[in-house]
């Protein structure tokens, strides 16, 4: 077989693909857990969000988060009637912007709203686990990545603490732990749904506002309800490929 | 032999270069994880790791197993989908050595308030009241049951402790 220059200029690269591609298939060692079976999200149902702040313990209890940063959060929003009659203009008139409060993450809830008029409701907020997550592409060291199942992690033991990550989220849910010095946000509880249960705060949800999806689980109700619903992601111009979806989410969210 | 006559220079340096690369193949072989690039630009064992962490919420199908009357009692009421750890907070060590650790029963004054408090801001179809209205500051659990809280199945000492509760 003979084989001129021109040949063999374009099989090299593609055998360092092909070799490439042989590398990255091997078998990974958890015979019950197949990652490459999973992609995973959430569903956050906001009509049935009572702000009790449920979510946001169990989420510290589950992983020791420390006291002042949050891996899930929920913020109340109170929309007046003067709000909803006139546009939401951000850059200019902040008049226009609804009031949002969140004490301590509603960890502990929200005060009583005795002012009845415009509309109230809780926004619990995460890691949007994206598709194309602005934070991983910006660590100098690989030490954030998406998991082939579709998990935002951080590799702790790798992480240099230099926080462009927590910058690059849009979402603002990362923080830099105040002990270990590195970057810290939701594992989608990755040492629970690997074992076949839900995440801290959906088991602690009373209300089953929020759920765990599986969107490679063909059986997965959230299938149907994407399209009986009307559900959106937070950012969709951001273009992150958010798996957080809110379901009858308000428009003047941010 | 003619054509490397000249050449002494040029090799001495090419072999000060193979030398630096293979310096440099060991160096990365030590410095650089196993399982780097294992599935991506990153250390592959971290996931084994992130997956390794202990859990705290022992999960509801844990709490079924053994407390079967429980399910029974919550089946037939409005709390039948509430998770046993929304209120009695995470049992995974409880679930792991039930007959030293036990779980420490709930305030219902303040476990209840935390989502029955009125509030103009909560979903309008959501049953909340006034605490202070609504039952004079006696706990929730004096006329309630908390695993099915309707009127119609009322705790079996409701009367008493209501007594007790008002003097």
């Amino acid at each position: 077989m003979n084989i001129n220059r021109r040949q063999m200029l374009i099989l090299l690269p593609a055998a360092a693909i092909a070799w490439k591609s042989v590398l990255a298939g091997t078998p990974e060692a958890s015979p019950n857990y197949k990652m490459t079976d999973h992609w995973w999200g959430m569903l956050i149902d906001i009509p049935k969000c009572i702000g009790c702040g449920n979510c946001v313990r169990a989420c510290q209890t589950e992983n020791d988060v420390p006291d002042g940063n949050f891996r899930t959060w929920v913020e109340r929003y109170h929309v007046s009637d003067w709000e909803m009659k006139n546009p939401l203009d951000i850059m200019t008139n902040p008049l226009t912007i609804p009031d949002v409060i969140s004490p301590d993450g509603g960890k502990e809830g929200f005060p009583v709203a005795s002012d009845t008029s415009g509309k109230y409701f809780f926004v619990p907020k995460m890691c949007n686990h994206c598709a194309d997550s602005p934070c991983t592409q910006v660590c100098p060291v690989g030490a954030t990545f998406i998991s082939p199942d579709g998990v935002v992690l951080v590799d702790q033991k790798y992480c240099l603490g230099c926080a462009y990550c927590v910058q690059a989220c849009p979402y603002g849910c990362r923080y830099i732990h105040p002990e270990k010095k590195v970057a810290d946000k939701c594992t989608l509880c990755y040492h629970r749904i690997t074992k076949g249960l839900t995440t801290a705060c959906c088991e602690a949800c009373p209300t089953g506002a929020r759920q765990l999806i599986d969107l490679k689980n063909p059986k997965d109700p959230i299938h149907e309800f994407l399209k009986t619903h009307s559900v959106q992601v937070l950012k969709p111009q951001m273009a992150t490929g958010a798996k957080v979806f809110y379901n009858d989410l308000d428009g003047s969210v941010r | 032999m003619s054509v490397f006559k000249d050449a002494g220079h040029l090799i001495r340096f090419a072999g000060l270069f193979v030398l630096a690369f293979v310096v440099f193949l060991v160096v990365r072989h030590y410095v650089v994880p196993k399982s780097f690039g294992q599935y991506g630009h990153y250390r592959g064992a971290a996931i084994g790791e992130i997956a390794a962490h202990p859990m705290k919420f022992a999960g509801h199908d844990t709490c079924e197993a053994c407390h079967t009357d429980v399910v029974d009692k919550k089946s037939k009421g409005k709390h039948a989908h509430v998770n046993c750890e929304a209120c009695h907070g995470a049992q995974a060590q409880h679930a792991d050595d039930p007959s030293t650790v036990k779980p420490v029963l709930p305030d219902t004054t303040v476990l209840c308030a935390r989502c029955h408090t009125a509030s103009a801001a909560k979903p309008k179809g959501f049953p909340q009241v006034v605490p202070a209205e609504h039952s004079n500051g006696m706990p929730c659990d004096t006329c309630h049951q908390p695993h099915n809280p309707g009127m119609d199945a009322p705790p079996a000492d409701a009367q008493a402790k209501a007594a007790g509760g008002v003097k």
